[in-house]
């Protein structure tokens, strides 16, 4: 003990000295460097007007809206997936397919539930397929993919209801079954110009044919749609 | 068996002397099961026996075996475990979908198609096609009888798709479920040769109904006679298909129960067809314009809202 005490004396010295006698005044720099130059300024999107922030994510959405029009087996679809596209596609589609007034609720057609349903229900089970059978590709670029190729028979919904304006005789119920029958397609094989290549190739059919019934649910509920009783004569 | 194992033995043990023996051995790695069953076959032909051809016939049995057990080894909760019900290849899946239409006599659908590697990818998409066609083809013949009639409003009986998801869903998952509970309480009475897995009944379950998709399709025709000669051929091709299965596991049982339950696995495919026939295609309708469901409810809506309107 006592060998340990001699040792520690002079360390225990040593401090008290140096605490002891510093008189002089402390002296340096102590803020943080906040105060960057503004090159970092435009790379935060902490303090930027939300509009931008609104409006990059719009145009990201609307980018991947054009991959979907021209499927070129792009990989900008599958890097950086979003779900914004697919919620606004689902729940444009859900609404348009609603008849048009709130009392005829027996009109037999889906309602938005039910669209609502299908649609993140379906692609989810799809994509659970697709992982089941060993594709590569991840959870939520799947649910993406499937999401915004939802785009084309959006927009032939859009046109069928402006068809339906015109009237309800076979000439219109011709064009509707033209629109839709051309958007299931593209619908398909835009996603399988994505999804498929993530697939061993003796499974690609087994990956295929969810899709289609998929997107063939989708088409055959845009093509019944009727209008509600009240924009009759 | 035991001669593998010797080999197998002796060629761990002194590997030096078979690299001595054979050079073209020395790059195999143990893990792969293909080069595993080369070296036994290079180290056999070194040690010419006369169970040779013998031994070279368990080779390939042994390796199924060896993999059927480990397929089964990931624990319930991984993803992993899931994908062994996913295991199948596009020409194997159309090899059961041909097997469960086209009854065969003395072939057993299980034991020549599945193979101890039941899928749950057709039993789970015949099923999801299965409700769409016979949801949309009753709404086509439905408008096609009505097609002409005045105050006919057209209407999608979406409602329909949720009541055949419903039948269809609960009739591929329950029976077999009740059909498994039953076998299993036989074989403990009763010593069965042939027993099958849950899945496998599933599995020829869910194939059974591939039959009813294009007889759905075909339902379309307004006419009673096409109907009905559709749903009798299609209920006999896979209501064999299910019989031929089930009767072997049955077989060695009394008498009298294995008549029961074949008939009883045969009379709930009957009922299954005949239900849905009768429900979502229903022609009565033409000539008795009063009738149940979303249909008549509208038609009788739609003159009052038109008066409304107007």
């Amino acid at each position: 003990m006592a060998e340990v005490d001699e040792a520690n004396k002079p360390l225990f010295a040593g401090l008290s000295d140096v605490s002891i006698s510093a008189d002089i005044p402390v002296e340096g720099e102590i803020t943080v460097p906040v105060s960057s130059p503004s090159q970092d300024d435009e790379y935060s999107t902490l303090d930027e007007p939300v509009k931008d922030t609104i409006l990059r994510d719009l145009k990201a959405v609307g980018k991947k809206f054009v991959h979907v029009m021209y499927p070129k087996k792009s990989s900008a679809l599958l890097r950086d997936w979003d779900l914004w596209g697919p919620l606004l596609l689902c729940v444009t589609l859900a609404l348009l397919l609603q008849g048009g007034s709130a009392d005829s609720k027996d009109d037999g057609g889906p309602q938005f539930a039910e669209v609502f349903v299908i649609i993140w229900f379906g692609s989810v089970v799809i994509t659970l397929n697709s992982k089941l059978l060993g594709g590569t590709i991840s959870f939520f670029q799947s649910l993406c993919v499937l999401g915004y190729c939802i785009l084309p028979l959006t927009v032939a919904m859009i046109v069928c209801r402006l068809v339906l304006l015109g009237g309800t005789g076979p000439a219109s119920f011709a064009i509707r079954l033209i629109l839709v029958i051309a958007s299931f397609g593209w619908s398909t094989f835009a996603s399988t110009a994505f999804l498929a290549d993530s697939q061993p190739p003796s499974r690609k059919a087994l990956v295929v044919y969810p899709i289609f019934l998929f997107y063939f649910v989708i088409g055959w509920m845009i093509l019944t749609f009727a209008p509600s009783h009240g924009a009759g004569p | 068996m035991a001669a593998v194992d010797d080999l197998q033995f002796q060629e761990f043990d002194d590997a030096e002397n078979l690299l001595a023996a054979n050079r073209d051995a020395t790059t195999i790695s143990i893990g792969d099961p293909s080069s595993n069953s080369q070296k036994q076959r290079r180290v056999t032909s070194a040690t010419p026996r006369e169970e040779d051809d013998d031994l070279l016939g368990h080779d390939d049995s042994d390796k199924t075996e060896l993999l059927a057990g480990q397929k089964k080894s990931a624990p319930f909760w991984t993803f992993e475990y899931y994908q062994t019900f996913f295991d199948v290849e596009t020409h194997q899946v159309l090899d059961r979908i041909k097997g469960s239409v086209l009854p065969w006599p003395g072939k057993n659908f299980v034991r020549l198609y599945i193979r101890s590697n039941p899928d749950l990818y057709g039993p789970f998409w015949i099923c999801a096609t299965l409700v769409f066609a016979i949801a949309i083809s009753g709404n086509i013949s439905n408008f096609l009888v009505h097609h002409g009639v005045p105050d006919y409003h057209y209407v999608p009986e979406f409602r329909k798709v949720t009541i055949a998801a419903t039948a269809i869903y609960s009739y591929a998952w329950l029976v077999p479920l009740a059909l498994w509970g039953f076998l299993m309480w036989r074989n403990s009475k009763v010593m069965n040769l042939v027993s099958y897995s849950f899945l496998e009944i599933v599995c020829v379950y869910g194939y059974s109904l591939f039959i009813y998709i294009p007889a759905a399709v075909l339902w379309i025709v307004p006419n009673e006679t096409v109907r009905w000669i559709s749903v009798v051929v299609a209920m006999c091709l896979s209501g064999s298909v299910l019989v031929m299965t089930f009767w072997p596991a049955v077989r060695d049982d009394h008498r009298k129960i294995a008549i029961a339950t074949v008939s009883a696995i045969a009379a709930l495919h009957v009922l299954l067809a005949v239900g849905c026939k009768e429900y979502f295609f229903d022609s009565r309708e033409a000539e008795n314009p009063k009738t149940d469901g979303a249909a008549s409810l509208t038609e009788k809506i739609a003159p009052t809202m038109k008066n409304h309107s107007m």
